[in-house]
């Protein structure tokens, strides 16, 4: 086998390598990137009902609920202009507390509210995930200073 | 007093960093002697300073000096010794001083044992480096400089943030950086060797040996972080596909790639600009790892609160490194003729298996990561991917490595036989195919997926016995004799078995606790139980208590298995006031079957508590088959062949051909 021959064959199955990882990469695209929405965006846009979407603001005062199973909370994010409710079964994050900012992930079932399988919240006080910030300020109720 | 001499310190070193940068280049150009022996002093004298720099810092916060704003932000008087040492790199500033420190010491190797070098060579690596110090003592003094006085100066410090006060985390962070640094070896060689138009055996002689220190160190920090998260965090995973860790997975992928594509360049003579090109690419890699974790464009546990000065000084500073050592490369690459010709199916033709698929997989993981940011930046909306992206992606991509890593080293160079090696091997298929049948057999759910994944660990470790015993010759020579063949054996098949075997442990705790996990989450009262996975759970009580820096309340679990007290799991919630902050300790039995993992949640009702239990079958195989894996990297360095300084170019010129094909036997 000559040099060019042997050059052209890696060539070839680099090529046919990132073909397969392109197809597996666009096929996985397809349904497992997950888009993030704030409370009015639920409100007001056409909001997917069948795939995983993740939803961020503040955990509302006074509204975290625990059903008498012990382990199903309920609890309103809002990003001040609209509230959506929260369902989540299972431990919450050590930080998680009213007035908190938090990231919940899981499908939006319409009037139902939210149904979380995951929530986030940040090990630190005074730390507002990014996109909750976002959100306030489109909201226009941002109050923090902005962040260096 | 000790901060202004620290900064002082750091000062005097980016001006020798300077002039190492520069002047033993221009001398390797030009041929002045004189100038080119200016690299190994700056490279020593550099390392004196950093180091007294990271002694001062380390001084700073032993003795909690809160007149330094880096201390006082970042410790506390009450904070027990241990981490108030390594405080000092949990900072973002602190961590930039210990990431130039071990630059400086990779320095003072090649000044210390590069004796043997040409001193052409030595120079420009040198230089290469001092590039690098320099550009990152710059950094450190006009955007992070960890000995800014704080005046007035505060009582008493704000804490580091509690749940990095951890001993598995203390520790991280230097093997991480061991890794990401080492690999600016590999960098500096490479650009050496492009300069000079010029790859042979002995330099890849001297590469190997820096590349495995560097992928041993990051393999060990990547293990450290996962078993510090999975224990820490208490969500019972040890992987997340979180933007953080994948920063440091994609160099380690690439990495793995270079340490195999040096092999085929060290004993055939090819893959020459292809090895050039993955060293540029592991050492950029690690740099947008360092971008990505620094820069705090991440939400993540890493992300200080950080300035957007920063993040786009190494932006800048990655476009250079990038940019500029691939144009270099696209310039020179051409000259680096290549020798040795071999066939598809050969050892050489596994090896370049193995590399596409490892950096297509790191490319893979690289966009997976980088397109929530990339989407974000243009106005594209917000989303984020996570593992089930990198699952559909990633893990079909490894099985073909996975499965290559075994059959490979059957094959001979050049021109392999792989009738010949399949036969060998039949024992191991045999295994693995039995394997993968009684899984997807008895296994109910997820079997699939656990059926290959066991079948992959059959093949891996049944595979690499038998490629130990065939070199040894086992069994058709006396015992005796194939137990000297076995201590003949060069240190470096070992490590290559050893390592081998070790990622087939990996995936079967991988693979085990991925299909099989169970979970229960309840509230529960004193006094109720739980079974998980063959174990009772009884609920004691919940008692308050006072650890050093925190107060917090810890649970008792009394954990029966038929019938007998096995243990008492304790997990807890602490409080720490200084940082005001909680953090979460979970309960866990370890057997080498699997763990037993109990969390503490929040109070539900008058005197119920949610809490959640895991059975992680075979988790702890993960770290376990980690280890393992850096021991096998170890112990291939410990190769005479691999003793740095051992290759001498003038001599090995001559004895090349002969010396290659022995080490192929």
């Amino acid at each position: 086998m000559t040099r060019k021959q042997r050059r052209l064959g890696v060539v070839l199955l680099g090529l046919t390598m990132l073909g397969i990882s392109a197809a597996l990469v666009l096929n996985a695209f397809e349904d497992s990137i997950v888009f993030f929405y704030s409370p009015t965006d639920l409100v007001t846009k056409d909001v997917p009902r069948d795939k995983r979407l993740r939803i961020g603001g503040l955990v509302q005062q006074g509204s975290v609920r625990r059903d008498a199973d012990g382990v199903t909370v309920r609890f309103g994010v809002t990003d001040t202009a609209n509230t959506v409710q929260v369902v989540f079964r299972g431990l919450l994050p050590d930080l998680f507390r009213e007035g908190q900012g938090i990231i919940a992930e899981g499908r939006f079932e319409g009037a139902a509210g939210f149904r979380a399988d995951e929530i986030l919240a940040k090990h630190d006080e005074n730390y507002m995930p990014p996109e909750v910030a976002d959100a306030l300020k489109k909201a226009g109720t941002w109050k923090g200073a902005e962040k260096k | 007093m000790i901060a202004e001499a620290g900064q002082f310190a750091l000062m005097l070193a980016l001006a020798i960093a300077l002039v190492q940068g520069s002047l033993p280049l221009i001398g390797a150009q030009t041929g002045r002697a004189g100038w080119m022996a200016l690299g190994p002093a700056c490279a020593r004298a550099q390392f004196v300073f950093v180091a007294g720099a990271f002694g001062c810092l380390i001084y700073a916060f032993v003795v909690s000096d809160f007149t330094v704003s880096n201390v006082a932000e970042n410790s506390h008087t009450l904070k027990p010794m241990l981490y108030k040492v390594t405080g000092a790199w949990g900072s973002h500033e602190g961590s930039m001083v210990l990431w130039v420190a071990i630059l400086a010491l990779f320095g003072l190797a090649v000044a210390s044992f590069g004796d043997n070098l040409p001193p052409a060579l030595r120079a420009r690596v040198l230089a290469i480096q001092g590039m690098i110090g320099a550009a990152f003592l710059a950094f450190i003094l006009f955007t992070s400089n960890p000995f800014i006085r704080l005046d007035p100066a505060p009582l008493e410090g704000r804490g580091l943030n509690p749940i990095l006060q951890d001993p598995g985390l203390a520790f991280h962070p230097p093997f991480l950086y061991l890794g990401y640094v080492g690999f600016s070896m590999a960098f500096s060689f490479a650009i050496a060797a492009l300069i000079e138009g010029r790859v042979d055996a002995a330099w890849a002689r001297w590469v190997r040996p820096w590349t495995l220190v560097a992928w041993c160190s990051l393999t060990i920090g990547i293990a450290m972080g996962s078993w510090w998260a999975y224990y820490e965090l208490g969500w019972g995973g040890w992987w997340f596909w979180d933007p953080v860790e994948n920063a440091s997975f994609i160099p380690w992928l690439i990495g793995t790639a270079l340490l195999h594509s040096a092999i085929v360049v060290e004993k055939r003579d090819a893959l020459k600009s292809w090895t050039v090109l993955l060293a540029i690419l592991t050492f950029s890699t690690s740099l947008l790892g360092t971008f990505l974790v620094r820069s705090g464009v991440l939400t993540s546990v890493h992300s200080f609160a950080s300035d957007p000065e920063r993040g786009t000084y190494i932006l800048v500073l990655l476009v250079i490194v990038t940019g500029g050592s691939l144009t270099l490369y696209a310039i020179r690459a051409p000259a680096l003729k290549g020798g040795g010709l071999f066939a598809p199916i050969s050892r050489e033709g596994a090896l370049v298996l193995n590399n596409l698929l490892l950096t297509t997989a790191a490319a893979v993981v690289t966009l997976g990561t980088l397109y929530p940011l990339a989407l974000d930046a243009f106005g594209g909306g917000k989303v984020s991917v996570g593992a089930p992206f990198f699952n559909a992606t990633f893990v079909p991509l490894m099985i073909p490595v996975l499965i290559a890593a075994c059959g490979g080293g059957m094959l001979g160079w050049k021109r392999g036989d792989l009738a010949g090696a399949l036969s060998r091997v039949r024992a191991a298929v045999g295994i693995a195919v039995l394997v993968a049948l009684t899984v997807g057999w008895f296994a109910g759910e997820r079997k699939m997926f656990g059926a290959v994944g066991l079948a992959i660990t059959a093949w891996l470790i049944v595979g690499s016995a038998v490629e130990l015993a065939e070199r040894i010759r086992l069994f058709r020579i006396p015992l005796g004799a194939s137990l000297r063949r076995a201590i003949g054996l060069p240190r470096a098949a070992w490590g290559m078995v050893i390592a081998h075997s070790a990622l087939g442990i990996m995936v079967a705790g991988i693979t085990a606790t991925s299909a099989w996990q169970t979970e229960k989450i309840q509230m529960m009262k004193p006094g109720d139980s739980v079974e998980v996975a063959g174990y009772t759970l009884r609920f004691d009580s919940v008692d308050a208590f006072k650890g050093p820096n925190y107060a917090g309340q810890r649970a008792r679990f009394t954990v029966f298995k038929d019938d007998q007290v096995v243990t008492v799991l304790m997990p807890e919630k602490r409080r720490y006031p200084a940082e005001n902050n909680t953090t979460t300790e979970a309960g866990i039995l370890w057997t080498p079957l699997g763990d037993l993992y109990a969390v503490l949640g929040d109070r539900a009702g008058a005197e119920g508590w949610t809490t959640r239990f895991y059975f992680n079958p075979l988790v702890a195989w993960i770290w376990f088959g980690a280890a393992l894996m850096a021991l096998g990297g170890l112990i291939s360095l410990t190769d005479r062949r691999h003793r740095v300084g051992a290759p001498k170019r003038a001599a090995k010129a001559a004895a090349a051909p002969a010396g290659a094909a022995k080490a192929g036997a």
